[in-house]
């Protein structure tokens, strides 16, 4: 009888964790979508962001994903391919990169952040400057492309384990009559491997789009900014974030009750966003699952 | 063999292109390298510049300084006092009440899900709990701002709007979707002869699952909780705008309080590059890589424990 009563407890546990979310996500969508409207999402911040909409953060967070998707989609992807494709069947290489990578995807967001100032902006940058551009500040400061570069290492490990999971649903067969017809592995992987691939290498990019859009931390000393009255356009502009400005809105604004619509409209955008990423990449991924069983 | 001349530039290019696979192959590892070097690089004048150590050094980050106020974090003030401990402590604090709330509710979800629950609730149940681990930590931090700082305010009692608890306590949201994966993927791991063998001794559906699958599964639910720990400790956002961020030196849960990360995100904005103030920043920040580091190497060795265990005894 006791096993009963230690069945419904962790039934509760279940329960009260499905609460938490379904109270959360209510109270969000609730307040979030009242005052949400198209002006909001097309127009500026106005009157010390207490009014007007949030276009610019939108667009700074699209620019942003967009160029850390373009850095990080080859780097995982070539990285998943050389681990499935290319190297010896449990080596020491691998063990090492799978290791690294793991660790990788455990280092906090602000360690990136940190890193980013370190080595992209006060290294990379300060560098460039200096050698092709005799010392002008340019990229030696907080910019979108830096900003875009330490998400990439952030979810690299995420677009590497996605496109894996996709190579290992692809059989053995496929890749032997490749061979048979005598194509080099190359030809093997680019022919065979990666049409079949791109599902999962879908899936790795969606996720970390969606892991990328909603992280604040490395962005802060990288190049968000708390306002800006233009959209960048070049990649070492500064740029508005919706994540940032969540934060910014929430903890620094000059009048709390008059902007909370505008802060929840805000949260329940970015929330809409990474959720409909989100399931996108899980219903892509359900079925890369499926066809796995399918051929096992 | 004998190949057309054409074919000569392809192989070439086809070399190129294979090394660079190689080559990127090697990115995380390269990344985690220039994480720890280039971090490490700003942290290190604490120990070897005359100049920065004057300001700080080891023994005034760790060591009381004064009588009347032995810790304390005021970098910006008039004699700059840069003593860590009153972080550490603000970390620690709402680290364990993190890990107290999240813990015991992921692993009983995932006890339910792996052992009690029909198919379909557990296919109901995870997405859900995906669907957590999508929340950003900043929208999770701003949950606990502007709506749940008012109930857990009420709930305890307490003086102070943010505090550690509140801040504990919605460091557990982001800390449960790690904790329940890694313990649901660690149970499912058990093979069923284990669950069979038990139940046709007599077992019940709970002892089996409690005296057998669990113990099985064990080095798996460790790794769980390291890793829910190390995100507990690093995790940045939420802490920031859920905690009131004071710098005290008190343990007592109900006062508000500042932890590693959130500092770092609070003040490196506004530092002068290459002061005191900022190398220090960059001392917690490598401290907080190590000791994540070392956290996830220790998950990562009780993953392959478990691994070894559950398929050595098929």
């Amino acid at each position: 009888m006791i096993g009963i009563f230690f069945v419904a407890l962790t039934a509760l546990c279940c329960l009260i964790i499905v609460a938490l979310v379904a109270v959360i996500l209510g109270d969000i969508a609730w307040f979030g979508w009242g005052s949400l409207n198209l002006q909001f999402l097309l127009t500026a911040p106005q009157q010390g962001m207490t009014e007007g909409g949030i276009f610019p953060a939108i667009f700074g967070t699209v620019f942003l994903v967009l160029l850390m998707t373009i850095a990080v989609i080859p780097l995982g992807v070539m990285t998943a391919i050389y681990l499935h494709e290319y190297a010896p069947r449990k080596s020491m290489v691998i063990r090492w990169i799978r290791l690294a990578i793991e660790n990788l995807a455990g280092v906090p967001a602000i360690v990136f952040g940190l890193f980013g100032l370190g080595f992209f902006i006060e290294f990379v940058g300060r560098g460039i400057d200096r050698i092709f551009l005799d010392g002008q500040l340019a990229f030696g400061q907080p910019a979108i492309i830096w900003a875009a570069l330490t998400l990439a290492l952030l979810t690299l490990p995420t677009v590497v384990v996605a496109t894996e999971e996709a190579l290992r649903a692809i059989p053995v067969s496929h890749r032997e009559v490749a061979y048979s017809l005598g194509a080099t592995r190359l030809q093997m992987v680019r022919r065979v491997v990666l049409p079949q691939a791109v599902g999962g290498i879908l899936t790795g990019g969606i996720l970390a789009v969606s892991r990328g859009a909603g992280e604040v931390a490395p962005i802060l000393f990288t190049g968000a900014a708390y306002f800006l009255p233009y959209l960048p356009n070049k990649l070492n502009d500064q740029f508005m974030e919706l994540g940032y400005h969540i934060y910014v809105l929430a903890t620094q604004s000059p009048d709390v009750e008059k902007t909370k619509p505008i802060l929840y409209s805000t949260v329940f955008v970015l929330l809409v966003l990474t959720f409909a990423l989100n399931f996108t990449a899980i219903w892509i991924r359900s079925r890369i699952r499926r066809r796995l069983r399918a051929e096992k | 063999m004998n190949r057309p001349k054409t074919m000569t530039r392809s192989r070439f290019a086809e070399g190129a292109v294979e090394w660079l696979i190689r080559a990127s192959a090697f990115s995380a590892i390269v990344g985690l390298f220039l994480i720890f070097i280039f971090i490490g690089k700003e942290a290190l004048p604490i120990l070897t510049s005359p100049d920065v150590r004057k300001e700080a050094n080891i023994s005034k980050l760790f060591l009381p300084q004064d009588q009347a106020h032995p810790y304390s974090w005021q970098p910006v003030s008039e004699i700059p006092k840069y003593s860590i401990l009153p972080l550490f402590v603000g970390t620690l604090k709402m680290t364990l009440v993190a890990v107290l709330f999240a813990i015991p509710l992921a692993l009983g979800a995932a006890l339910f899900t792996s052992e009690f629950s029909p198919g379909w609730l557990k296919e109901f149940i995870k997405p859900i709990i995906e669907l957590l681990a999508g929340i950003p930590s900043v929208v999770l931090g701003f949950f606990a701002l502007m709506v749940m700082a008012s109930y857990v305010q009420e709930l305890f009692g307490i003086v102070y709007r943010l505090n550690a608890i509140n801040a504990g306590i919605a460091l557990g949201l982001a800390v449960i979707p790690i904790v329940y994966t890694v313990a649901d993927d660690a149970l499912t791991s058990v093979p069923k002869s284990y669950r069979e063998a038990s139940m046709a001794m007599g077992a019940s559906p709970w002892q089996t699952a409690w005296r057998v699958v669990f113990p099985a599964a064990l080095p798996g639910i460790l790794a769980a909780c390291v890793l829910g720990f190390g995100r507990a400790i690093g995790e940045t956002m939420i802490v920031l705008m859920a905690s009131g961020n004071a710098a005290i030196m008190s343990w007592n849960l109900a006062k508000p309080a500042r932890s590693l990360s959130a500092t770092i995100a609070a003040e490196l904005g506004e530092v002068v590059v290459g002061s005191a103030h900022y190398h220090v920043l960059f001392f917690i920040g490598i401290s907080l890589f190590i000791f994540t580091f070392v956290l996830n190497m220790f998950a990562h060795w009780f993953v392959a424990r478990l691994q070894k265990k559950v398929l050595g005894t098929i």
